[in-house]
């Protein structure tokens, strides 16, 4: 329903709609007439969505720049040979003639309550040093990393300083590159900050407009707005591959205003990020330890032959089949980490020959969500998945190994994040986390280096329990 | 290098004595996404192009086929359909983001395939179903003329409808007993010719049966079309 009414000077319905918002004419749903009132008294301003300049194009939605994406077709629209985005389209289509809106009227009067949070948890020493030093950064409008490892309790250290900035009269918007990751911190933050409104946006959510001072969106749903933000929270900062790197930090920039705090958390920077932090160029605090105060898990390397051939020969490589048979036996939830689908996928009935009940996950998979349910609830003694799981995960004494750990999918972050799996509870702080490889690669050094690093950092900082 | 216009991959040219010898038509899907369109093949339906197993026939036709021929009002209009992939549910998002999220790049996908089989028909004219004003200013543009275009087709608009109430909200028996919904223009183009309709989805055949009737009766000799999916 487009809706009509007006109330002089602006309406106060577009303002909840548009605040901070940079949207296309279907996104808003007021008619045409009361759009064009609002741009001629300067309360709306309008842009087109693809601009171009020096012969190329650029979208100013999502800041693609990659001209393999954009397409140029006879529109009847305008009439005219018309450029678009194929980058963002399935956010519906920006095109030369498509206009981008934004309000430019009055701000949004809140009131927040001085009891704005009700979470009454207590934080670890390494949490609280991290805690403060993020509330520091949201008053000084900095930029601050908070390299935690898998376990820390990250988003506990955030409360504190989203309390802080909620209560100076900041919107705050909590994103991360995955729609996993929204879903499980947005009930938390709703329970943390009953009292107000925690808007929560990923592809396909259902209440994606209207204003509120908190925030939960995955990055690339930030393509959908501009100057909004004064602190900006990006969660596993690093879960983006790597070729998106433009893109994310395009849809930060954009969201968040001129002046703003910014926020990265991650257990596992980018070397980029790390080049950044060890130049002094990116302030950051480390957590080396895990809420437990118990060292995490190392992992073990071990030789497995040529897994790729004997896969081919319908067997499976005997070390590898003696770990699963082990778990099997003594009832230990597993997940085993393949590099590709196809790889699993051609694999699954060697390992359901041990087990019947054996399943696999993927990104692919709508129903991945019940299958981890399921190994959470013993349902099933053990999941086969690719990297989609490395994240995000925690069962209760689950144990973890990497078939052809030397692939090239699995970089030294992800099997950081995946040996971060294991010992995840104060009950069962510890297990196995084993990489099966034909040749050992950098990357699993790299990460046996980082965890063997982060568990003598904490023990120096008594941060460990004896 | 080219990309694969569905996944974004990037597509590596193979270089063969083949692709060095003669120009070969640029391939704008790669392998993998090609795999997953699933080619209509083996026994058709000789109206619409229906796979058929076994119990599903009368004679040559398909059941539903049969069943519009035999009805009075609608028999002996349309000549043929040529389908030439299965609707499955890989091409169903295909379709979905070229014509509701308008990507209208992704009409390069099928043109290799429509010039393939637009070998097996003989037509004068070749013409588009047409959208309402609303949804054309909507897209901003017309599915099926687009196709055309891409494969260097000149369409002639030839029908414009005559109310917009969207068809896939209908039950196939509703869509049977519609008053007709479309409108010749240019009828003095038509006469003693044989027409072309493009389009994407051949579903139920009601819409393409209504267009052609409607040329049909207003001089056309024989309508036949050409339709991504069934």
């Amino acid at each position: 329903m487009k809706k009509t009414s007006i109330s002089p000077p602006y309406s106060p319905e577009l303002q909840n709609h548009l605040t901070g918002k940079h949207l296309l004419a279907f996104e808003i749903p007021f008619s045409q007439e009361i759009l064009t009132e609002h741009l001629k008294n300067g309360y709306v301003s309008e842009t087109c969505g693809v601009q171009s300049g020096n012969g190329s194009y650029h979208c100013v939605r999502c800041g693609n720049k990659d001209q393999t994406f954009f397409y140029t077709f006879p529109c009847k629209i305008c009439n005219l040979d018309c450029t678009y985005c194929r980058s963002c389209i399935m956010m519906g289509r920006v095109s030369e003639c498509a206009k981008l809106y934004r309000w430019t009227g009055p701000g949004i009067q809140y009131t927040i309550p001085d009891n704005v949070m009700r979470w009454m948890g207590t934080l670890s020493a390494g949490q609280q040093n991290a805690s403060d030093c993020v509330v520091e950064a949201v008053n000084g409008k900095d930029e601050f990393l908070v390299w935690a490892v898998c376990g820390a309790g990250k988003t506990e250290v955030l409360f504190p300083a989203i309390e802080a900035a909620l209560l100076a009269g900041k919107r705050i918007c909590l994103a991360t590159p995955r729609t996993d990751v929204v879903l499980e911190l947005s009930p938390r933050l709703k329970k943390a900050f009953p009292a107000i409104e925690v808007t929560t946006l990923h592809a396909g959510s259902e209440d994606r407009h209207g204003f509120s001072p908190l925030t939960v969106s995955t990055t690339h749903q930030l393509f959908r707005f501009i100057e909004a933000f004064d602190v900006i929270i990006v969660d596993e900062v690093d879960a983006f591959p790597y070729s998106m790197d433009d893109s994310l930090h395009y849809a930060v920039n954009k969201s968040k205003k001129v002046s703003a705090a910014t926020i990265y958390l991650t257990a596992t920077p980018s070397k980029s990020m790390r080049r950044l932090y060890r130049s002094g160029k990116l302030k950051a605090f480390i957590i080396p330890a895990r809420y437990h105060r118990q060292p995490i898990p190392v992992p073990e390397m071990k030789w497995s032959g040529n897994w790729q051939k004997l896969f081919l020969q319908q067997k499976i490589p005997s070390k590898i089949n003696a770990w699963v048979s082990e778990r099997l036996n003594q009832n230990i939830p597993f997940l085993l980490f393949f590099p590709s689908i196809r790889v699993m996928e051609q694999v699954l009935p060697l390992f359901q020959r041990l087990s019947p009940e054996l399943s696999i996950v993927h990104s692919l998979h709508p129903d991945r969500k019940e299958k981890v349910m399921a190994l959470r609830n013993g349902l099933v003694p053990g999941l086969l998945t690719t990297t989609i799981l490395e994240r995000g995960v925690t069962i209760e004494r689950l144990e973890v190994a990497v078939i052809g750990a030397e692939h090239e999918v699995f970089s030294d972050s992800a099997l950081v994040q995946i040996a971060g799996r294991v010992g995840r509870s104060f009950a069962n702080p510890s297990g196995t986390v084993t990489f099966f490889h034909y040749g050992k690669s950098e990357a699993m050094s790299e990460a046996v280096r980082h965890i063997q690093m982060m568990n003598k950092n904490a023990m120096k900082r008594g941060l460990l329990d004896e | 290098m080219n990309r694969c216009l569905v996944c974004d991959e990037g597509m590596k040219q193979a270089l063969t004595w083949g692709s060095l010898l003669k120009q070969a038509e640029a391939r704008a899907i790669c392998e993998g996404c090609e795999g997953k369109l699933n080619r209509i093949t083996g026994d058709t339906c000789t109206m619409c192009s229906r796979e058929l197993g076994g119990d599903h026939m009368t004679g040559d036709l398909c059941f539903d086929c049969s069943r519009w021929e035999r009805n009075r009002e609608w028999g002996g209009y349309l000549s043929k359909n040529i389908a030439l992939f299965h609707y499955n549910e890989y091409l169903k998002d295909l379709i979905a983001k070229y014509k509701y999220r308008g990507d209208y790049a992704l009409a390069e996908v099928f043109v290799p395939f429509l010039k393939e089989r637009l070998k097996e028909v003989e037509f004068d004219l070749v013409t588009a179903i047409p959208l309402s004003d609303e949804r054309l200013k909507e897209r901003g543009f017309n599915q099926g003329k687009a196709l055309a275009d891409l494969v260097g087709l000149h369409t002639v608009e030839t029908l414009t409808r005559i109310h917009t109430e969207k068809q896939s909200k209908k039950s196939r028996q509703e869509r049977m007993s519609l008053p007709q919904v479309f409108q010749v223009m240019q009828s003095d183009m038509l006469e003693h010719k044989s027409i072309l309709i493009i389009d994407d989805i051949y579903t139920t055949g009601t819409t393409l049966r209504h267009a052609a009737k409607a040329l049909i009766t207003a001089g056309a000799k024989e309508v036949s079309s050409i339709t991504l999916a069934r």
